[in-house]
């Protein structure tokens, strides 16, 4: 079982480097869509004895991630009729190289933390911190708010992936927490990006600097 | 029961304000609801209930000792609410009236949230709510703030989910059974696991942080405060920057309890010395009198972070500090508010002559402003003095002198902006636009009242709230 879900946080590491190296947006929106998808199998695999909760989480995940927050995504960007290409300010060569020797970094730090041993031979705390690295490179490299988005999508991932650790132990209240919060919190970052092209007909956060010192 | 009406009841009436469809009654929902809650907070204050250590919300000492401040800063910017939204027949209020009543709800739960995940949904909520309100006004500006807040605020909160997870796992590696309440974290003690611990008080530290507005987290600060409405900067200010304070100070009871109380006190006097660093400097050059205020907060939550780093004595003079600054920057921000509205600018280039222009508002402010930079007899000065006292008595002379250059700095910054926008004649075109938004008592005398809480906090500390920070500090610093 450990060895499927490893096999899923692999996948999620080979497509936070997918994200860093795309050029387009919608290409980025696949990838992080893709990556939700591969998020919300995984409380299926690690909880080994089904129940509804664990299902419920599951299903939830798959739709929000995989489908509704992509779909806005998409939305806003037609909407918005933006041209597709993504607009680094971090190259992507640098970029990649960052999330390849943090992809690197994390897995080697994993073996020196002081993890349960049932967590012991897991990707879990790897992928997350690879995953919150990527997601920071995003924010901060690319200048279309959708991109930026995508970055917040997979800091986010990763955070998700961190709390599975704790999926069995804790009360349902946070896995209940992270999932509305995830979700509603990048619906509203959704609205935002809607209202913000009417008004700068633009989604380039580059235009948003009347307010300096 | 009481406690959990704080909670329930602004809910319901946001729900209701959302569903009522006139428009000029709806505002009145507001101080409605903060009437009640304020009742209910100060009732709560004097006659504190019994909770569990194990209850998840419950009106603990330290929700005491800070939630009443919210509670009375919200009646008394509900009652400017009411003649504001008046004067702002443009913009329609269902949304803005409804996301206030979530906000000051949501606030409520902040503030006794018990447990580690409840604290986190509360502040995740607030954040959330409070989007609306900012960008109220509708410009073009008022979306860049509101997109970098959204932006900054998400991923400090977002870090700030990592770092409970790491609490938890810290929890879970001591042998935790997954109990995430304050009191159970504590009681743990040094059985938590000192690296995810630590982890987890740096993550804390930057997410909750965030939410304060600590430098260098702040940048979201400025131009939410800068184009937000006067009253939603206040609640912003004096509410939301205050439940996270108190976040962090419960969670610097588990660290400390986890027997790393040293590293996280220390953690919090740099982080707090620098965001008044940085404060000071930035008031010697913004020549925007709202982002003037935002940078003054940014400095009085670094006030704040100091205390918390001092001990009892200083976390005593920290929650002091919340109430003095809370009310006195309420005052600000409503007087602000007034005066921006009629001079139809905020900067000291576009600005001049509001004494004449807007007399009262103008005067309160300068009242205001002289509070706020800790001039006797005003709340913030006996506060500040017990911060700086906390500081040399606990051999921190070193901090305690930048601390005393950085409000002499500050208050270098303030007095220049303030007095080259007060001062002059007015230009023509504001004279128009004065006359459109004229001074009435509606919008004049909740700042005035604001001030006047200040200075009574000042010079007469009423017995029970003196009695409520102790017991607080008691529940904070548990003793050996």
């Amino acid at each position: 079982m450990s060895a499927t879900v490893n096999l899923l946080v692999g996948l999620v590491m080979g497509l936070n480097l997918l994200a860093l190296g795309s050029g387009r947006l919608p290409a980025l929106i696949r990838t992080v869509s893709l990556q939700g998808m591969a998020l919300g199998l995984m409380p299926l695999l690690i909880e080994t004895d089904f129940n509804w909760l664990v299902a419920a989480v599951a299903v939830g995940t798959v739709a929000g991630k995989g489908f509704l927050i992509p779909h806005l995504l998409r939305r806003a960007m037609r909407a918005a009729n933006i041209d597709r290409e993504v607009e680094p300010f971090i190259g992507f060569v640098p970029s990649l190289l960052l999330g390849a020797g943090g992809t690197i970094a994390a897995v080697a730090i994993t073996g020196e933390l002081p993890l349960l041993p049932e967590h012991a031979g897991s990707l879990l705390v790897a992928g997350a911190m690879a995953s919150v690295l990527t997601g920071f490179t995003l924010l901060i490299g690319r200048a279309k708010a959708v991109a930026q988005v995508c970055g917040y999508l997979i800091l986010e991932n990763g955070i998700y992936l961190f709390g599975l650790l704790l999926i069995r132990a804790t009360p349902l209240l946070v896995e209940a927490g992270i999932l509305l919060d995830v979700t509603v919190g990048v619906f509203v970052i959704g609205i935002i990006v809607d209202r913000i092209q009417r008004a700068f007909d633009s989604l380039d956060t580059r235009k948003l600097t009347v307010l300096r010192e | 029961m009481k406690e959990l009406l704080l909670i329930i009841l602004p809910l319901v009436a946001a729900a209701f304000a959302a569903a009522w469809p006139g428009e000029r009654l709806r505002p009145w929902l507001l101080p409605a609801t903060g009437l009640v809650h304020a009742v209910l907070s100060i009732w709560l204050l004097l006659d504190p209930p019994p909770f569990a250590p194990s209850d998840w919300l419950a009106f603990d000492p330290l929700a005491r000792a800070v939630l009443p401040a919210v509670s009375l800063l919200f009646l008394v910017c509900s009652a400017y609410a009411v003649p504001y939204l008046r004067a702002r027949t443009e913009r329609p209020n269902r949304v803005f009236v409804a996301s206030l009543l979530a906000v000051l709800g949501l606030l409520s739960a902040g503030h006794q949230a018990r447990h580690l995940g409840v604290l986190w949904i509360a502040t995740e909520a607030v954040t959330l709510a409070a989007v609306p309100l900012l960008h109220f006004n509708g410009t073009a500006r008022a979306f860049e703030a509101t997109w970098k807040y959204l932006l900054v605020g998400g991923t400090g909160i977002a870090l700030s989910l990592l770092g409970s997870f790491c609490l938890g796992y810290a929890s879970l590696r001591g042998g935790g059974a997954g109990d995430l309440t304050f009191s159970a974290l504590s009681a743990q003690g040094a059985a938590l696991s000192r690296p995810w611990m630590l982890a987890a008080w740096v993550l804390l530290l930057v997410g909750y942080g965030t939410k304060m507005g600590l430098a260098p987290m702040h940048t979201w600060k400025p131009d939410a405060y800068g184009e937000a409405p006067g009253i939603v900067g206040a609640l912003l200010a004096g509410g939301v920057t205050t439940v996270a304070f108190t976040a962090l100070l419960r969670v610097r009871a588990v660290v400390s309890a986890g027997g790393a109380g040293a590293v996280a006190d220390r953690t919090l006097l740099a982080i707090g010395l620098f965001s008044m660093l940085v404060a000071a400097l930035f008031l010697l050059g913004t020549r925007d009198f709202k982002r003037m205020l935002a940078y003054s907060s940014v400095e009085h939550m670094g006030i704040l972070s100091i205390g918390a780093a001092l001990g009892g004595a200083g976390a005593w003079a920290a929650l002091f500090h919340v109430w003095a600054n809370s009310l006195t920057k309420g005052a600000l921000f409503l007087s602000a508010g007034n005066m921006r509205r009629a001079a139809g600018g905020s900067t000291m280039d576009a600005v001049r002559g509001l004494s004449t222009l807007t007399p009262h508002s103008a005067a309160i402010f300068v009242a205001g402003m002289l509070a706020v930079t800790a001039c006797p007899p005003f709340g913030p000065f006996f506060s500040e003095l017990r911060v700086v006292r906390a500081a040399f008595s606990g051999g921190q002379g070193t901090a305690a002198t930048v601390f005393l250059g950085c409000l002499m700095f500050a208050f270098f910054g303030l007095t220049r902006v303030v007095f080259g926008i007060v001062d002059g004649r007015p230009r023509a075109a504001a004279v128009a636009t004065a006359r459109r938004f004229p001074e009435n008592a509606g919008v004049v005398l909740p700042p005035l009242v604001l001030l006047g809480l200040s200075l009574w906090l000042g010079v007469h500390t009423p017995a029970v709230l003196r009695e409520a920070w102790s017991a607080a500090v008691s529940q904070l610093f548990p003793g050996p």
